[in-house]
Formats: C-alpha cells, sequence, structure tokens
C-alpha cells in the first residue's frame, strides 16, 4: 500500500490489486476517516477526498488509512441484481473469435458468472463489474465508437458494463437491456453501485 | 404573447424569464459531494467563493442556486420585485438600463429588465437572487453538471427560473469590497501531483517555468493549456484512478489539462501536479488566452 497526496484535500491510496481496493473501500466505508466526503474506489487505488472547506486533515485521514484492517476478501455488500439481455450485439462474433469461446460459449460465460460492481465512474450509474470469468478477457475496441445505445451491455479489460445512457465507448458490445441501470428518481439511482452482485439473464 | 409567462400570478412567487441566456448561463449552487462512488462528481459553481458572496449580498445561505454566466450576455425579467446580487467576474449590471454595481445588492422592480455585460476582467459572473433560484434539486443540489449530464438543464432564452422564499434579513453591508480577477498572468500554487513521476525528472521544473496560455476548448470540465510539452518518461496506460478539481492531468500531448467543477470522477491520465484548492476558483476566471503561473507550494 501506497499513500499518495492529491493536493491539500485528498489522498491516494495505491494498492495491489482490485481486491485489496474493494476490501480496504468497505473497511472505510464501515469507519469513515473524519473529514472525509467521497470514497473513489478504482482499479488499483481508493481516493479519499475531503470537503475543501472544512479544513482537510490529511494527516488524520493518512492515520485513519493506516489504521485500517481491511478483511482480505471483503467487499462492500449492497445487494443482488439480475439483468436481463437479448445477447444480440454488435460485436459478440468477435468476441467469440477472440476468447475462442464462439458466440455462443460468451453468452455461456456470462450468464453463469456471478459478477460484483467493483466501482464506478466514465458516466453516473456505470458500474464496472469484475470477477467474471477469465476466459471473457478482451481488449477494447481499437476503433471507439461515436455513440453506444443506452442499455448496451459491453465487455473489455475483464470488466463487464451497462452503458445508463448513449454516450462513445470503445467497449465490446454483447447485447441489450431494458434494465434502467440509472435512474434519478430511484434512491439511489445507480441499480450497479459498488458491492452489489450481478447475474446477467439470457432473454429472448 | 400574455398569460402566466409575463404576468405572475398576484402575490405569487417570482420568476425569472431568461430572455437571452448569452455564452453560457447555467444554474449553480455548491454541488453534490458524497456521490463520486455512483459516477456523479460535485460539480456547483465553478467559483465558489464568487457564488457565495452573491448570496451573502443578498442574505441568503451561501449555498443557495443562482445562476453562473459565461461572459456575460444575460437578460432577464422578474415577474415580481426581486433583489439580486452580482459577483465573481467584474461586469455591467443595469435594470431597465441604468447602471447598477457589481459585488452590490440591487433591487429590481417587477417587469423590470436585467442586463449583465460583458466583464472587463474574468470568465465567469454570478447573479444570486434573494430566495434562490429554486428549481427542482437533482439529488440533492441544484448544480447542472455539464459532464455527467445531472441538474437541470443549461439555461437558455425562455427559461423560467422559480425564486424561492427568502428567508433571513438583508444584511446591512450593501457593497463587498473584493479584488475582481486579474486581467494580466493567473498565478496559482501548485502541489506535486501523485504521478509526477510519470514525467521525466526536469518536468516539474519546467511546470514551474512555463507560462501556459489557456486554450479556446476550455470549459467547466476543465482549462485545456498550451505552453511547454511535459515529457512522459512511462508509457503503457494508467488504470483510471479518482481525480479532484485542481488536477493536472497530462494526456499523451504533454499539454495539461487542469481539471475544474464538471470533471470526471475517474481518469486515466496521469496527475503531474494539483493547485491548491483555495486558488482552483481563480483558475475558473481566467478566460481562453489569458496565461496561467504555477508557483510551487
Amino acid at each position: 500500500m501506497r499513500l499518495l497526496d492529491c493536493g491539500d484535500t485528498a489522498l491516494l491510496v495505491e494498492l495491489a490489486d482490485l481486491d485489496e481496493v474493494l476490501a480496504l473501500h468497505a473497511a472505510l466505508l464501515a469507519a469513515p476517516p473524519p473529514g472525509v466526503v467521497d470514497l473513489v474506489p478504482a482499479a488499483r487505488t481508493l481516493l479519499l477526498r475531503t470537503d475543501p472547506e472544512a479544513g482537510a486533515d490529511l494527516d488524520g485521514v493518512r492515520r485513519a488509512v493506516l489504521a485500517a484492517r481491511p478483511r482480505p476478501g471483503a467487499r462492500p455488500d449492497a445487494g443482488h441484481v439480475e439483468v436481463p439481455v437479448r445477447y444480440d450485439g454488435a460485436d459478440l462474433e468477435e468476441v467469440g473469435a477472440l476468447t475462442g469461446l464462439g458466440a455462443r460459449g460468451v453468452v455461456e460465460a456470462h450468464t453463469a458468472a456471478e459478477w460484483t460492481v467493483a466501482f464506478c465512474g466514465f458516466a453516473p450509474g456505470f458500474g464496472y463489474c469484475v470477477g467474471g470469468d477469465d476466459r471473457l478477457h478482451v481488449p477494447r475496441r481499437r476503433d471507439p465508437r461515436t455513440s453506444v445505445p443506452a442499455g448496451s451491455v459491453a465487455l473489455a479489460g475483464g470488466f463487464t458494463g451497462v452503458y445508463p445512457r448513449a454516450s462513445p465507448g470503445g467497449w465490446q458490445l454483447l447485447g441489450r437491456t431494458d434494465l434502467p441501470v440509472w435512474d434519478l428518481d430511484r434512491d439511489p439511482p445507480a441499480l450497479l453501485a459498488p458491492g452489489v452482485r450481478v447475474r446477467f439473464v439470457e432473454v429472448a | 404573447m400574455s398569460g402566466p409567462a409575463t404576468g405572475g400570478a398576484p402575490g405569487g412567487a417570482p420568476v425569472l424569464e431568461v430572455l437571452e441566456a448569452g455564452r453560457g448561463t447555467t444554474v449553480q449552487d455548491l454541488g453534490r459531494p458524497g456521490l463520486a462512488a455512483l459516477g456523479v462528481g460535485r460539480s456547483g459553481a465553478a467559483d465558489r467563493a464568487a457564488l457565495r458572496l452573491a448570496n451573502r449580498l443578498v442574505g441568503n445561505p451561501e449555498g443557495h442556486a443562482g445562476l453562473e454566466v459565461t461572459l456575460g450576455g444575460l437578460t432577464l425579467v422578474a415577474t415580481a420585485a426581486v433583489t439580486v446580487a452580482v459577483a465573481g467576474a467584474p461586469c455591467s449590471v443595469t435594470v431597465d438600463g441604468r447602471a447598477e454595481p457589481a459585488y452590490s445588492c440591487v433591487r429590481v422592480p417587477a417587469g423590470a429588465t436585467v442586463r449583465l455585460g460583458t466583464p472587463s476582467t474574468g470568465l465567469r459572473g454570478y447573479l444570486a437572487v434573494r430566495g434562490g433560484v429554486d428549481v427542482a434539486p437533482v439529488l440533492g443540489s441544484r448544480a447542472t453538471d455539464t459532464l455527467a449530464g445531472v441538474g437541470p438543464p443549461p439555461v437558455e432564452a425562455g427559461t423560467r427560473l422559480p425564486v424561492g422564499r427568502p428567508r433571513g434579513p438583508l444584511p446591512d453591508v450593501d457593497l463587498a469590497p473584493v479584488s475582481p480577477p486579474t486581467g494580466g498572468d493567473v498565478r496559482l500554487r501548485v502541489l506535486p501531483g501523485p504521478r509526477l513521476d510519470w514525467c521525466d525528472p526536469g518536468a516539474w521544473a519546467v511546470l514551474l517555468a512555463t507560462p501556459w496560455e489557456v486554450s479556446a476548448d476550455s470549459d467547466r470540465v476543465g482549462l485545456r493549456l498550451g505552453g511547454a510539452e511535459l515529457r512522459r518518461v512511462r508509457d503503457g496506460e494508467l488504470p483510471s484512478e479518482g481525480t479532484v478539481p485542481g488536477a493536472l492531468q497530462l494526456p499523451p500531448t504533454g499539454r495539461p489539462t487542469l481539471l475544474l467543477a464538471d470533471h470526471p470522477v475517474t481518469g486515466g491520465y496521469p496527475v503531474v501536479g494539483v493547485v491548491r484548492s483555495a486558488d482552483v476558483d481563480r483558475a475558473a476566471q481566467a478566460r481562453p488566452g489569458q496565461r496561467l503561473r504555477f508557483v510551487a507550494g
């Protein structure tokens, strides 16, 4: 673990891997360091942001991080979601070829695995789901699309996710869901929030 | 055209009707902290101190919503008498053509037209109205996050903005002595960033020695800077990580971007420096073409 200052209001904790990030995130969610308003988990790091107007005590935050005792394997538990998917995505055949599984094999692997939302980013409600199936590790498209439709279910770099709204994107498209993963009238608005366990279910 | 748009209900709450929105006007408050884990940034006024001052001048809590106006050009009509104040970039304020001072509490009669001119220095003016702009909050805030698409839509001609009920007395001070944004080089204190080691050892000195020109592509997300090239010594991609306002991100071009209020929650470019939080407001007032100077500390 490495602690890096990120200006005078935030601390970036660099960890060995995503499992360590999730375990530390779970530990700090249970006992948030004083003054911290945002915990931002990412693939290898956890950012702790304090309120700039409240006068940050980064030393106190640093001490709280060092004193945290994350349990290996611990993840914030935030419930379970089933995502119904029509597997008719534009890149399904290509992912089948890249992985050697064939299109059917990709669908079977994607639906058989249990995924966990590790963190959000890119857009509100875009959850990076991990832990699926190592065989589904594919690169991003060399040529990102300028517009990916809302509800697209996609794969890249060992992650899977659902585009909450139409946006540019470089992930490989497997299919689509009608499930709204981002809804401002819901609390919390993000269905795929960190810690949520996800299963993808094939529908006709 | 007549009807409720121009008259307002007798004794009803005032509405601000926007006749011209200028180059870029949004509703802003102090943003929505605490939602970054869901992919939602804080957003809020780019120059937070200026919004706070404008609110104080009309007796509002500092976090009430007001209008952030880019390079002036806003014209609006109030359907009932209101009290407003303008802070931030110093621009002319007229009420039915009569000049009023900026950084001051201004009474606007019902039906009068308020116009904000182009500021002499700085970029963003803040108009606060007594009672606050009372559009529906989204996730606890009325800020427009232009990157995430969260919050009220950008203000345009025809937008009608309800005004909230005033609370508390007006302050005794009716003109605030402030130093407006500078027209010359903007000096910003900067601390080494978490990924400074992605650059060659001389990069920090180059960052401090270079006058950086604010590019015309700058917006509420960030200021793109032109000047020298900071050379990266590490190739490959940094896994995305959380970012903060004031972060100097270094894309492969070697020219940094200074992140502002609507910055992405996470970013994949190495952060080589971070502007002190107290100086980010001043960075947000830098105009395209103006120069930034970074000083260590």
